[in-house]
Formats: structure tokens, C-alpha cells, sequence
């Protein structure tokens, strides 16, 4: 069981422990930890003189701005450092700006957790961390050069007691080893306890995903929409103006000609094609919701629907255009499920906004049963009202009746 | 009935002109043929036309301009009879059309599809002008399928009647459907009417209002 990191080499065979690279590597990342500190000590100094010297310009802030801004800089290189003395690799915490650019990366960072806490280490690591790394190394450094360098510099004492200190010198550098090795793994523990990427900054690329894919779905309905207008604009017309035209040759046609035959069958042809392109079009893009919102577009799907359909709305308002139609997709899928699977004699729609969540039931007296597994309907369900972070829940006991419950967050209501 | 000085909206030009070309066919005058609503409102400000064809979906928002607009010209006078097309039975646009201006001016809301049957495009184009309600028979028959409890009093002859009416059908048209007399229709009407407790009316208008009301729940 290899060791992973400083603390953990601690715990191996005292021979195995002295003859790996532990001790040196946990020696070497103390010394570029007193040398960064002391590094970040000058710079931050430096721009805190020069904002306060320049404080009377605007300029000035930007000296503070980049103090701040100085532990993005800190904490990249003690993640990397932080290699030295641990295996694992620290991931990055940062988001990445949304847009290229100064200002969309500077937005960014301020509004991170995560570089207030670099900035917090730096803070600690100069006022604190790299003195005890600078003291340890030091130590170090003392206790070698004053053992094996006394036959050097103890020119006054006899020989006996100078290669005494120096023989002494062996096992006392050795022992270093393990509280050099201590305070390297103690102190890199600090470091990522600090500088690890927590929960908080998780939820944030999960918000930013979820965004996104939110994003992804308003593109996807602009784009619907786009094919509606199209559909409508072009094809619908020329259906029409050709139904229309084969509708004024049938006036001219002497009845019961060949050519009237065959002038009304193109006519039959033409009214078929636009009854499918005008379902084809509602299934697109449901326009009385763009005009009218979700009540009216229930209650025209509910009228298209095989069986009654009561309907039960009390919404304060308009809601944000994803959520009306994710409502939307939701109630025209269950009832059609409720039309093919249920046997149901009658459904209830209902749709109230409480506590900001909009909440859809659909309710039907079938024979209930229903199984989100065995139709893909229920599952795709689920998955665009989880695309606006809403809940799907069914009920439906054999006997019925079926119950589905959707909930979706709703931020804002336009009157 | 013939001789009606009729304005048409519609953006598209195809079916613009195409419906303006029926129109003169049948002996119609089109006094203007425009493609949004402004456009619309100046044209029947300026013709005082005797019937307004008109689109629901116009620019600039291409979502319901021409409907509103035949709201708006309908509140402002109540007299003017107006014709709407639309792409899809949206019984929401229906019911606001209906329940737009006053009783005395005819009213219809039919599918655009329904232009390519000319003859009965033209005959509902004259009832609308004539002060009568014509619904399309799509509008209808969702209505019908919507309200399923009470209707199931009613014959199947008698709901097939009441789904006539309901699209503004007259007597003797209803007579013609179904292929009985008309004496027949009249007394299907009455004990349909009877069986929803709605007013015995004479007024075919009044009574086309009444079912609609009744249908719309």
C-alpha cells in the first residue's frame, strides 16, 4: 500500500519511509512554500501601497482589485505545488467565465466562493503558514550546517568532540525526517481543506448546467416556432390558394365528366394535406399558447380530446414561456395517455400557482395502474419538466383512479 | 344576395388575391385588399364595407392582430358584419369573436381550408353579411365532443340537428343536410331545445347565440 500522501508516508516502515522521496519532497515544497509566501508578501504590500498611494486616482482600486484577485493567482500555484507532497490532484474550483473578455472573467471570479477562500489562504498563508514553513526549513538547514559542518567552523574544540557532533548530526537529520515530513502533510492538508472545490461551488456548475439545458429547450422552442411560421406562411398558403383553385375548376366542369372526376379527387387530395399540415402545425408549435397562455391552450387540447374534459384553472397571470409550455407538453401527454390506456370515462385538469410553484394535476376515473416504466411517455415527461427543475409524482392504484402531479418553479408572473 | 362591396386582410398574397379573384367571380366587389390590421381598420374606416373577410394571424406580431382587430371594429360598430379565417380551430379566438359587439351584425369563424370550398365559403360569406352566425363545423363538432352529458338526452338525428344549427345553419339548409322535410327540422329543434332548456326562439340568430352559449358550457 503505497503512501498517497505526506501524512500517510508518515505511517510506513521507518526504512521504507527513509528511502523514499517523501522526506525530500515534503523538504522541498516547505522552501517554495517560504519562498511563495515571501513572494506574496512583497506583491501584496506592494499593491496595497500602491492602492493607497494611487487611491486618489481610480486607479488606486485597481490596486486593491488585484489584491484580491492576487489568491486566484496564489491558489493555482499551490494546487500545482501541492503535487509535490500529494498524489491526488487538487481540481480547479473556478467556473469558467461565460464569455470572453475582461469583464465577464472578472464578474465571474468576485461572484465565486472559491476566490474569497484563495484569497483568505493567501492572507493566512503570508501572515502565518510560510513564517513555520520558513522556520521548519530553517531548522533544518540549522541543525545540518551546525552538526556537519563542526569540524568546519569548531576550530577551537578538540577533534573528539567536533566528530562527535557531527556523527551526532546523522541520526538527528534522519529524525527530521518525520516532523519535516509532519508539518509538509500537515500544512498540505490545510491547503486543500481550503483550496479543494466544495459542494457549494458544484451547485453552481450544476445551476450553470441546468441553465443551460434550459437555454437548450428556449432555443429549441424559438426554433418551433420559426418552423411554424414557416410551415404557415409557405406551404399552408399554397394549399389553400390550390384547394381554392381546384374549388373554382370544379364550378367550370360540366358534372359528371371525367375531368370534373378527376379535378374533384385532387380537390379531396388537397383538403387531406391541409388538414394534416394544420395538425402538423399544432403539434409544432401550439400558437394560442404563444397569444393566450396555458388555460386556453389546455382547453384546446381538451376539446381535441376523445373523452370530457373539465377543466380548473386559477393562475395569478402569464407564466415565463418555459414553463407554459412544459405545462403544456405535460397535459396534452397525460391526456393521451388517459385517451389510450386508461378507459377512463372522464379527466380533470387543474392548474393553481402557490408558494411560486405552478401546480398541474390531471386526474381520470380509469382503471388506474398506470407504470412510468412501460411507456416512454411518462419518461419523457419527466424529463422536460426536469429540464425546468419541476417534480413529476403519479398515482395510480389498480381501480384508478390516476392521479399525475407535476410541479414546476415559477419566478415570475406577468399580469 | 350578391353585389357585397367586401374588404379581405390577409398577409399572404397568394390567398389575398386568390379569395379577392372568388369574390369578383361571384359578382362581389372588393374594395380593398390589404395585409395587416392597421391597414385594416383604415381601409373599413374609409369603404364602410358591407362584410369584412379577414385573417387572424397578421403583422407586425403575427399572433392574433386581425382577430383583435375585427373585435375592436366590431365594439366600435356593432353593425358590421365580419368573417374570420383561421389556420386552426382555436375555440378560444371562436368564443371571443362571438362575444364580440352586439347581436345584430352577422358573425363567422371559419377554418382558412374552408375557402377551397368555394360555393359554401361564398354562401356563409353571404349569410355573415345577411346578419347571421356561422360557425365552422370543426368548431362544432369539438364543441359537441366537449359537452358529452347532457347531449346524451338527445336522439343521435337530433344531435346531428343541433350540430347544424350550432354552425348557423338555417331551416331549410338543415332540411337539405340531413335530407328531410323541413317541418321534420322544426320539430327536431324544438325537442332538442326543449331537452336543454333553452328559449324556443324563431330568431335564427338568437338561436345559433343560444347553442353556442349552451355548447360553450
Amino acid at each position: 500500500m503505497p503512501a498517497r500522501n505526506a501524512l500517510e508516508a508518515l505511517t510506513l516502515r521507518p526504512t521504507v519511509f527513509l528511502r523514499s522521496s517523501w522526506p525530500w519532497r515534503s523538504l522541498a515544497y516547505l522552501a517554495s512554500g517560504a519562498l511563495l509566501g515571501a513572494a506574496t508578501i512583497l506583491a501584496v504590500v506592494g499593491m496595497l501601497v500602491a492602492g493607497v498611494l494611487l487611491s486618489i486616482v481610480v486607479i488606486g482600486f485597481a490596486g486593491y482589485l488585484a489584491t484580491v484577485l492576487s489568491g486566484i493567482a496564489v491558489g493555482r500555484l499551490e494546487r500545482r505545488r501541492l503535487r509535490l507532497v500529494d498524489v491526488d490532484e487538487l481540481p480547479d474550483p473556478h467556473r469558467p467565465p461565460p464569455r470572453a473578455g475582461l469583464r465577464a472573467w472578472l464578474l465571474v471570479r468576485l461572484r465565486e466562493q472559491a476566490t474569497w477562500r484563495e484569497l483568505g489562504y493567501t492572507m493566512m498563508s503570508a501572515a502565518l503558514f510560510c513564517w513555520m514553513d520558513a522556520l521548519v526549513v530553517g531548522g533544518v538547514i540549522y541543525e545540518v550546517l551546525t552538526t556537519f559542518g563542526a569540524p568546519v567552523y569548531m576550530q577551537d574544540e578538540g577533534a573528539g568532540s567536533r566528530w562527535a557532533l557531527f556523527l551526532a548530526g546523522i541520526p538527528l537529520t534522519v529524525v527530521l525526517a518525520w516532523p519535516v515530513t509532519a508539518w509538509a502533510g500537515a500544512r498540505a492538508a490545510m491547503a486543500r481543506a481550503i483550496l479543494a472545490p466544495r459542494a457549494h461551488d458544484a451547485d453552481e456548475k450544476l445551476i450553470e448546467v441546468t441553465r443551460s439545458r434550459a437555454r437548450l429547450v428556449d432555443a429549441f422552442e424559438v426554433e418551433r416556432r420559426r418552423i411554424e411560421r414557416d410551415l404557415h406562411d409557405g406551404a399552408q398558403q399554397r394549399l389553400v390558394a390550390l384547394s381554392m383553385q381546384l374549388g373554382l375548376a370544379r364550378l367550370e366542369l360540366p358534372p359528371g365528366s371525367p375531368s370534373a372526376e378527376s379535378v374533384a379527387e385532387a380537390h379531396d387530395l388537397a383538403r387531406q394535406a391541409l388538414t394534416d399540415i394544420r395538425e402538423l402545425i399544432r403539434g409544432v408549435h401550439p400558437k394560442v399558447l404563444t397569444d393566450r397562455g396555458l388555460p386556453a391552450a389546455a382547453g384546446e387540447v381538451a376539446s381535441t380530446a376523445p373523452l370530457p374534459v373539465e377543466l380548473d384553472f386559477t393562475l395569478p397571470g402569464r407564466l415565463p414561456s418555459a414553463v407554459e409550455v412544459t405545462a403544456y407538453f405535460v397535459i396534452v401527454e397525460a391526456l393521451t395517455n388517459v385517451a389510450k390506456h386508461s378507459g377512463a370515462t372522464r379527466a380533470w385538469i387543474s392548474g393553481t400557482v402557490t408558494a411560486s410553484r405552478l401546480v398541474v394535476e390531471i386526474r381520470d376515473d380509469g382503471r388506474g395502474g398506470a407504470d412510468p416504466a412501460a411507456g416512454t411517455g411518462l419518461v419523457g415527461l419527466a424529463d422536460r419538466v426536469a429540464v425546468v427543475d419541476g417534480t413529476v409524482a403519479l398515482a395510480s392504484p389498480p381501480g384508478g383512479p390516476t392521479v399525475l402531479r407535476v410541479e414546476l418553479p415559477v419566478t415570475e408572473v406577468s399580469a | 344576395m350578391s353585389g357585397l362591396r367586401v374588404v379581405i386582410a390577409e398577409d399572404g398574397v397568394i390567398v389575398r388575391e386568390g379569395v379577392a379573384g372568388m369574390l369578383r367571380r361571384f359578382g362581389h366587389e372588393v374594395v380593398a385588399a390589404v395585409g395587416d390590421a392597421d391597414e385594416l381598420r383604415a381601409a373599413v374606416r374609409e369603404h364602410r364595407p358591407d362584410v369584412v373577410v379577414t385573417d387572424v394571424r397578421m403583422p407586425p406580431g403575427f399572433s392574433d392582430e386581425g382577430l383583435q382587430a375585427a373585435i375592436e371594429l366590431r365594439a366600435a360598430d356593432p353593425e358590421l358584419p365580419v368573417l374570420v379565417l383561421s389556420q386552426y380551430v382555436e375555440q378560444t379566438y371562436a368564443t371571443e369573436l362571438l362575444d364580440s359587439g352586439g347581436a345584430p351584425a352577422g358573425v363567422g369563424y371559419l377554418l382558412k381550408d374552408r375557402i377551397g370550398e368555394v360555393t359554401e365559403f361564398v354562401d356563409a360569406l353571404a349569410a355573415v353579411a345577411a346578419g347571421r352566425t356561422v360557425v365552422d363545423p370543426e368548431v362544432v363538432r369539438q364543441l359537441l365532443s366537449r359537452r358529452r352529458d347532457p347531449l346524451h338526452r338527445l336522439t343521435a338525428r337530433e344531435r346531428e340537428v343541433l350540430g347544424l344549427m350550432a354552425e348557423g345553419r338555417s331551416n331549410a339548409a338543415i332540411a337539405r343536410a340531413l335530407v328531410v322535410s323541413e317541418a321534420a327540422v322544426a320539430k327536431h329543434i324544438n325537442s332538442l331545445l326543449t331537452k336543454l332548456d333553452l328559449p324556443p326562439d324563431a330568431d335564427d340568430h338568437r338561436r345559433v347565440r343560444a347553442v353556442l352559449a349552451y355548447l360553450r358550457g
